[in-house]
């Protein structure tokens, strides 16, 4: 069967298809060169050291400090997560429905700390937060505490400084959906009877959600890899996974050893999504339609 | 061939930065440079070691000198990542003592772990705190306190603290370090990961009291800070020199090894940072004033009421067990 037999529009559909495959085909290299190839790579060396060996997993799973580290990062993603959500939301919404020029208002005060470098703000915390700093000086002149407050140096800093580094991650996925909802459904709501709240929960709140999980997996996922955050302000007792890898580097000189820490991570993560996924379909969580 | 004579010899020197790689270039890299008619270039970077073992593996090293706390060289030596030296090679280091040298390393420079504190905390030297003890002492010494993030010196801190005498440290009982390290965790407020760390916590008032690096209170102190620190029970550690195995440029970097050594340009080192010369002879130069030798960390005088910090040991099994204990200390 020659080409020119095939009907049309099929032909029309392939060249489409070719097209769009050429067109993924960079960014795809891209990702394998530089993702899957050293992932896959990494993974391998946590098996193999002078042959197949389970020692570093063994290590994780036999050892408490571990066990302790994975919890408490995925309690600290647990709280960043929830507490930018709380605050994120009210933001995006304003955002969303401020007129001119105030929603690029609000847009530039979420955007202009985001551009400023992670260890910068990082510092910016601890100068805040210390004994000495601004934010206990100001406590103390107006007699609410008599004592310095340990606002850094510990878990509650690492939270702070964390939550304000990621709120831009859940603000913007949650803008941009918020954006696209159609106003008329909240008249239509208020037409057919119902107030605000009950519009709210029953129009806007499902119809925000694909944002909403947007953000809660951008923060979450991103928060399970700090490194300088609870390095600056975790006080040393704030041992986070991601301190795990590079201490198992420095310990054990061995690729093998953190990136072992590295794939037991990455299964606990792709775990959470899957049960996730049973409640929320992937396509969905992406933000697709 | 006439090309390859005129190309001029030279080495890849890594250090750990800041301002003391600044420093050792003015003192030893510039000047040695100058005298055996090679280029020196430069790199830093402040965790070498897993660096080292990685370019080693490939099998093409493109590092030649590294400048390490002398464990790294030892367990490179171990390891096969760092060459052998030989010492015939290298004879302005027949004048140091045995302990600054291995068959893997030569001392470089000299610092130590102190006990600094708040000048406004304790205004009185007489009442300040003086030895481990003390700063374990939180009763007679209230205050906040900072240790570092990791074991080596600190655990020899907490033995001395115990009353294990200085020449009867090593081997360390490492039980009683961390059953003594237990006792001050609740009150230590920051276990600090960076030198800068450490001064800052103690000019910013966080802390009244740390274990920190002399240099790093020195600066502090000559910024204008009120803040001191005693060289008692201070744990006097060294960074060395050692080549890596397979070094591209061997030849010279033996020679350049053997030029850092020298006791002129050890001296000039502590005219530009507050580290001490590794080679002793450096003292009988006249180089360095005699101002100046009262604050050295190597000096005769100070490094007689400190310990020298036992890298052997911690290169040993007992001391590696020590290293991968303190995770779990912390995370307790």
């Amino acid at each position: 069967m020659s080409i020119s037999t095939i009907d049309p529009s099929l032909r029309h559909q392939r060249r489409e298809q070719a097209l769009m495959t050429l067109l993924a085909a960079p960014a795809v290299l891209v990702i394998v060169a530089l993702v899957v190839i050293p992932v896959g790579w990494l993974a391998a060396q946590s098996v193999y050291d002078n042959g197949f060996t389970l020692e570093h997993y063994r290590r994780i799973f036999t050892e408490e400090v571990y066990w302790r580290s994975f919890a408490l990062t995925f309690r600290i993603a647990l709280m960043v997560t929830l507490l930018t959500l709380l605050l994120g939301y009210p933001v995006a919404y304003a955002a969303a429905h401020a007129k001119r020029p105030w929603n690029v208002l609000i847009l530039a005060c979420v955007m202009l700390p985001f551009w400023t470098s992670v260890l910068v703000r990082a510092y910016a915390w601890l100068v805040l937060l210390q004994r000495t700093g601004v934010a206990n000086q100001l406590l103390e002149r107006f007699g609410l505490t008599t004592e310095p407050l340990a606002m850094v140096h510990n878990e509650l800093g690492t939270v702070i400084a964390t939550v304000h580094i990621l709120l831009p991650f859940m603000v913007l996925p949650l803008y941009s959906t918020m954006q696209k909802i159609p106003r008329e459904l909240m008249l239509a709501g208020a037409s057919l009877g119902g107030g605000p709240l009950y519009s709210f929960r029953h129009i806007f709140l499902p119809l925000s959600l694909p944002g909403v999980v947007a953000g809660l997996t951008l923060v979450f996922v991103l928060t399970l890899g700090f490194y300088i955050t609870p390095e600056l302000l975790g006080g040393g007792r704030t041992v986070m996974i991601s301190m795990v890898v590079s201490r198992n580097v420095e310990l054990y000189a061995q690729w093998g050893a953190a990136s072992a820490v590295g794939v037991v991570l990455l299964v606990c993560v792709l775990a959470i999504f899957a049960a996730v996924g049973r409640i929320i379909p992937l396509d969905k969580m992406l933000g697709q339609k | 061939m006439l090309g390859s004579a005129m190309a001029a010899e030279q080495i890849m020197f890594v250090s750990q930065g800041g301002a003391y790689q600044k420093a050792q270039t003015i003192a030893i890299l510039d000047p040695s440079a100058k005298k055996l008619g090679i280029t020196i270039n430069q790199d830093s970077v402040p965790d070498a070691w897993p660096i080292m073992r990685s370019q080693v593996a490939t099998g093409k090293p493109t590092w030649d000198v590294v400048d390490v706390a002398t464990n790294f060289c030892l367990r490179g030596g171990e390891q096969g990542i760092v060459e052998k030296l030989d010492f015939s090679k290298i004879p302005n280091a027949a004048a140091m003592p045995a302990e600054y040298r291995s068959d893997y390393s030569v001392a470089y420079e000299f610092y130590s772990s102190v006990l600094g504190y708040n000048l406004k905390k304790f205004p009185d030297a007489a009442s300040a705190p003086k030895s481990w003890a003390d700063f374990w002492d939180v009763k007679k010494f209230p205050g906040r306190r900072s240790l570092r993030n990791h074991p080596l010196a600190t655990l020899e801190a907490a033995l001395m603290a115990d009353g294990v005498a200085a020449d009867k440290l090593y081997p360390l009982d490492v039980d009683r370090a961390f059953k003594k390290l237990e006792e001050i965790k609740p009150n230590i407020t920051v276990w600090w990961t960076s030198g800068a760390q450490s001064a800052q916590l103690l000019n910013d008032g966080e802390v009244d009291m740390v274990m920190a690096w002399n240099g790093r209170i020195s600066a502090l102190a000559k910024e204008g800070a009120k803040v001191t620190y005693t060289y008692n029970q201070g744990i006097l550690q060294s960074t060395s020199l050692c080549v890596l195995k397979g070094a591209p440029n061997l030849p010279t970097a033996i020679k350049f090894l053997n030029e850092a050594v020298d006791p002129v340009h050890q001296a000039n080192l502590p005219l530009h940072i507050d580290y001490g010369p590794a080679n002793p002879k450096a003292y009988d130069t006249k180089v360095i004033s005699e101002a100046r030798v009262k604050e050295l960390p190597s000096a005769p005088e100070n490094a007689k009421v400190q310990t020298l910090m036992s890298y052997a040991w911690w290169t040993s099994p007992a001391g590696e067990a020590a290293e991968k204990r303190w995770l779990q200390f912390m995370q307790k």
